[in-house]
């Protein structure tokens, strides 16, 4: 379990990180969501026991970070954000670098090595110069050497940052596996979609604060105050146009005749919203289809980060 | 002991080190300039004096020289090789992931100052061939060359953990290694010139000489100095004799490099990892 506790980190006069409160239950994966400079590298920072709070404490399974560093980084798998790797070392001399410097023996090193290669897709790199890896393949790589002491809880800083589409599914596959072998995950990104999919909450940080936090529906929920409604007609628009036009929660009604279509802002309540589709059913409108629109997780991203407080 | 050389630093450090061909390199162009120098100056000094004998008082002069030049090279290579260990993974970003490994902070600067003595000692012990061919010609005893080895030992460690400690307390490898060798010219050379100026302070319009506990001090502490009695014990009684002090000099410099190794490498691993509790 990961948990922080008003949290702070002040550089003279400016928050880097504010008064963060957090829990990551056991097993659970936490999405930080956060702008550059927001304070998501501060955070991991802090829990990887790099930097020193300003105020508030950090515990890793019930260890403070402050009172008890070294024990709690042989709880955690800890990966940067950016991060280099030796020249003229091979991948395999790299996890076992690693290994040793977390007390493996040996032996446990040379049958671990090739389930973790495995784990991140790096089999065939084993006996390959690290620094001439790509740079997906050293993500990956970096990774399994985070897993190598087979940590309970992983801190991972923007894990996908830099790749291109192609690798950052193969890390996403990854870590969807890591998360079903019980791992505690508290990953972060800028891009909010490449994270809802595999957090069971998320944490939206702004200017060091944490401005929202919950599951990715609830963020969504607590964001919407309207609804983006899709109404495919199949005769004429103008009768569904003049039907939705009294009702009083809809405004902006949009009609696009070329697709047969219209659109309108809701502001009624789910209860409201079916209970218009039954009008609409008894009025007889040739309704194909009646669809709330999906909405874009960047579009809450960036309202979140404009500045409102949705807690 | 073998827990100590099973530090995963240090082994990795090793592997690194002579997978490059720099360190080979390195090795073969200070072999190649000792043999130059030792074979040039026995042709010289047998061709010049006309009777193609090298008599051992010539033998001694040459393991002088010799043993000058090694302790140029340790002053010169030490900083070279420490100044940047911890600076150089701070810029390759490789000391974030170290510090959050389990590994202990005395672990880390161990390894890391061990391999560079390591390679320090290796190029000495590559070089002990040439300068045992001193022995062919007498004028030098064993014990002797043990001594002046135990004295590069005590200087390269000394050194080297200086650069040690300024490489974890400076961000840049290059300032990090101007500061050490600001710090090495200061103890070789200007410890030697405060040597002269106290000598001549304490000295000054006395007939006979006068206790300068400074001019000890200072001689103590300058390595060509040490060095010079180590070779010439007649120059450390007159230092003595000089500054009124009875302790051997040799003494001095065991102490003072010995506290300053200590002081370096507890200050390295003191600041190596941010003090979590600082802030309560």
């Amino acid at each position: 379990m990961i948990e922080t506790i008003g949290l702070t980190k002040k550089y003279g006069s400016f928050y880097a990180l504010q008064d963060l409160n957090l829990v990551v239950e056991e097993g659970h994966v936490f999405g930080f969501v956060g702008a550059n400079g927001a304070g998501k590298s501060t955070t991991f920072s802090i829990l990887a026991t790099l930097l020193q709070p300003t105020a508030g404490d950090a515990f890793i399974n019930g260890m403070s970070v402050t009172e008890k560093p070294h024990e709690v980084r042989a709880q955690i798998g800890y990966m940067p954000d950016f991060f280099g790797v030796y020249d003229q070392l091979k991948t395999d001399e790299y996890l076992d670098f690693y290994g040793a410097s977390y007390g493996l023996k040996p032996k446990e090193r040379e049958q671990l090595i090739p389930k973790l290669l495995e784990l991140v897709n790096l089999e065939h790199k084993r006996y390959d110069y690290v620094d001439l890896l790509s740079r997906g393949m050293k993500q990956r790589l970096c990774l399994a050497r985070a897993l190598i002491h087979d940590p309970k809880i992983l801190i991972l800083d923007e894990p996908a940052s830099g790749l291109d589409p192609r690798a950052r599914v193969e890390m996403r596959d990854i870590l969807k596996e890591l998360k079903a072998m019980g791992k505690t995950i508290l990953i972060s990104s800028h891009i909010l979609p490449e994270l809802a999919e595999m957090c069971d909450s998320i944490g939206v940080i702004d200017s060091g604060k944490l401005i929202a936090q919950g599951s990715v529906h609830e963020i969504q929920a607590r964001l919407q105050h309207e609804k983006i409604i899709n109404v495919k007609v199949a005769g004429s628009l103008e009768a569904a146009v003049a039907f939705f036009e009294n009702d009083p929660f809809v405004s902006r009604i949009v009609a696009v005749p070329d697709k047969g279509m219209l659109h309108f802002s809701y502001k009624g309540t789910d209860v409201q919203q079916i209970e218009l589709l039954q009008k609409a059913m008894a009025q007889q409108l040739p309704i194909r289809s009646f669809a709330e629109e999906e909405t874009d997780l960047e579009d809450v991203f960036m309202a979140i980060t404009k500045g409102a407080d949705v807690r | 002991m073998k827990t100590l050389l099973a530090n995963p630093v240090l082994v990795k450090e090793l592997k690194l080190r002579f997978r490059n061909i720099k360190s080979f390199s390195g090795i073969l162009f200070y072999l190649v300039a000792m043999s130059v120098f030792v074979f040039g100056f026995i042709f010289l000094t047998t061709s010049l004096t006309g009777s193609g004998f090298f008599r051992p008082t010539e033998s001694f002069l040459l393991f002088s020289m010799m043993s000058y030049i090694q302790l140029g090279l340790i002053l010169f290579i030490t900083p070279g090789l420490t100044a940047g260990t911890i600076s150089s993974e701070r810029e390759k970003q490789t000391l974030n992931i170290l510090l959050t490994t389990s590994q202990t902070s005395f672990q880390i600067i161990f390894g890391k100052m061990t391999s560079s003595v390591a390679f320090l000692l290796l190029m000495i012990v590559a070089g002990l061939p040439i300068y045992s061919l001193v022995f062919l010609y007498g004028g030098v005893s064993p014990g002797q060359i043990a001594v002046i080895f135990m004295f590069y030992l005590l200087t390269l460690l000394a050194i080297g953990s200086i650069g040690v400690l300024f490489s974890t307390l400076i961000r840049r490898t290059i300032v990090s290694m101007i500061t050490t060798y600001g710090t090495m010219i200061f103890l070789t050379v200007v410890t030697g010139f405060f040597l002269l100026i106290s000598l001549q302070i304490s000295q000054y319009g006395n007939a006979m000489p006068n206790f300068s506990p400074m001019s000890y001090f200072w001689a103590s502490i300058n390595p060509p100095v040490v060095l010079l009695t180590l070779l010439q014990p007649a120059v450390a009684d007159q230092i003595l004799n000089l500054a009124t002090v009875t302790f051997p000099l040799w003494a001095g410099y065991f102490i003072f490099y010995s506290v300053l190794t200590a002081a370096a490498i507890f200050l390295s691993v003191k600041r190596l990892r941010v003090n979590m509790h600082k802030y309560k």
